[in-house]
């Protein structure tokens, strides 16, 4: 670990509450170097987060930090950057923190375009309360909730983000930590709504279900359905969940567009 | 090149995807499931081991040969 990442961490509450070989430390692992890397002082950089498993990261980092009430995480990150619009805001989020409870305030935090980080860490299952499936789960799963295979088909975060309005998406996997960090710095530095989906192991809950007991194992599954944008393999493979940025454009951002309607009003009173 | 391996042996949880990924085979899990390394020096210093560890439980201190001549 470089002395940079061990100052980014709040090392009194290590080692972290994850399970053993559980994504999100990986995240985290990554997070940290994306921040170190980009040279953003601690104090510039808000994370606000939510309930889940997911969600406990931001007790881990040494920034200001918020842990919010499940699925508003988004919600609460709006209103921190309405206020202080100069403030880096990083919104990691379960899948089900995200998309289920919370699948509102993402689509509609996509259409404003304000400038937030929103960091999907999906493992596919709510495994702090004990491996209920979530609306990422997909078809044929099976879940404590799902005993005899899950019916529900799941949601493409990627897409529903591109559609809702997200200026900067991307996808990765927590067995390809380099576009972790990459993509992480990507929408750090990227001015609107910024969506990374992380496709995280949980070996607790959705590994020993589905026949993928160990981190090991799952991290191989990653390396083995996905495939990188514009590759020969995808290509090739088109059952292959496809990595990589999927949208990155400008387009007036809110909070600025927030400050020219404040100047506007005041020049006619 | 010579290699150090820092672990922290209170954070590591045993879970093995450092000792899968090591493409030199230098790591092992010990009697008490946590990491050792226990052929350092077939490390090539990738630090793969590294950046995938959920745990921040190991650091790969990389010294190559013309940074000692230096």
């Amino acid at each position: 670990m470089d002395i940079s990442i061990k100052d980014y961490i709040r090392k009194r509450f290590f080692p972290h509450l994850w399970c053993p070989g559980c994504g999100h430390g990986t995240v985290l692992n990554n997070l940290l170097r994306a921040v170190a890397e980009l040279g953003i002082p601690k104090n510039q950089i808000v994370m606000v987060s939510g309930i889940g498993c997911s969600s406990r990261i931001s007790g881990y980092v040494d920034f200001h930090s918020l842990h919010t009430l499940h699925g508003r995480a988004l919600a609460f990150a709006t209103g921190v950057k309405m206020s202080q619009p100069h403030l880096n805001i990083i919104v990691p989020m379960g899948d089900g923190d995200a998309l289920a409870i919370g699948g509102n305030h993402f689509i509609h935090a996509c259409r404003r375009n304000i400038d937030l980080t929103a960091i999907v860490m999906n493992n596919r299952i709510y495994g702090m309360t004990g491996g209920q499936f979530s609306p990422l789960s997909g078809k044929g799963i099976l879940a404590t909730t799902a005993p005899f295979r899950n019916l529900d088909p799941a949601f493409d975060t990627v897409n529903l983000a591109i559609s809702a309005g997200a200026t900067f998406v991307a996808r990765t996997t927590t067995y390809h930590f380099k576009e972790i960090k990459e993509y992480i710095k990507k929408a750090i530095t990227h001015k609107g709504f910024s969506v990374v989906e992380i496709l995280s192991q949980c070996p607790t809950s959705f590994g020993r279900k589905n026949k993928l007991a160990s981190p090991v194992e799952m991290l191989k599954f990653f390396k083995d359905t996905t495939a990188l944008l514009g590759s020969k393999r995808l290509e090739q493979g088109p059952d292959l969940i496809p990595r990589g940025i999927f949208v990155d454009k400008e387009v007036p951002e809110y909070t600025e567009e927030y400050q020219k309607l404040i100047k506007r009003v005041q020049k006619n009173t | 090149m010579k290699a150090q391996h820092i672990i922290n042996r209170h954070w590591c949880k045993g879970c093995g995807i450092c000792v899968a990924f090591c493409p030199k085979n230098v790591l092992e899990l010990d009697m008490e499931e946590k990491v050792v390394a226990v052929r350092p020096e077939d490390c090539i210093g990738c630090r793969v081991c590294e950046f995938r560890c959920p745990d921040l439980a190991i650091e790969v201190i990389v010294e190559r040969e013309h940074e000692r001549a230096a």
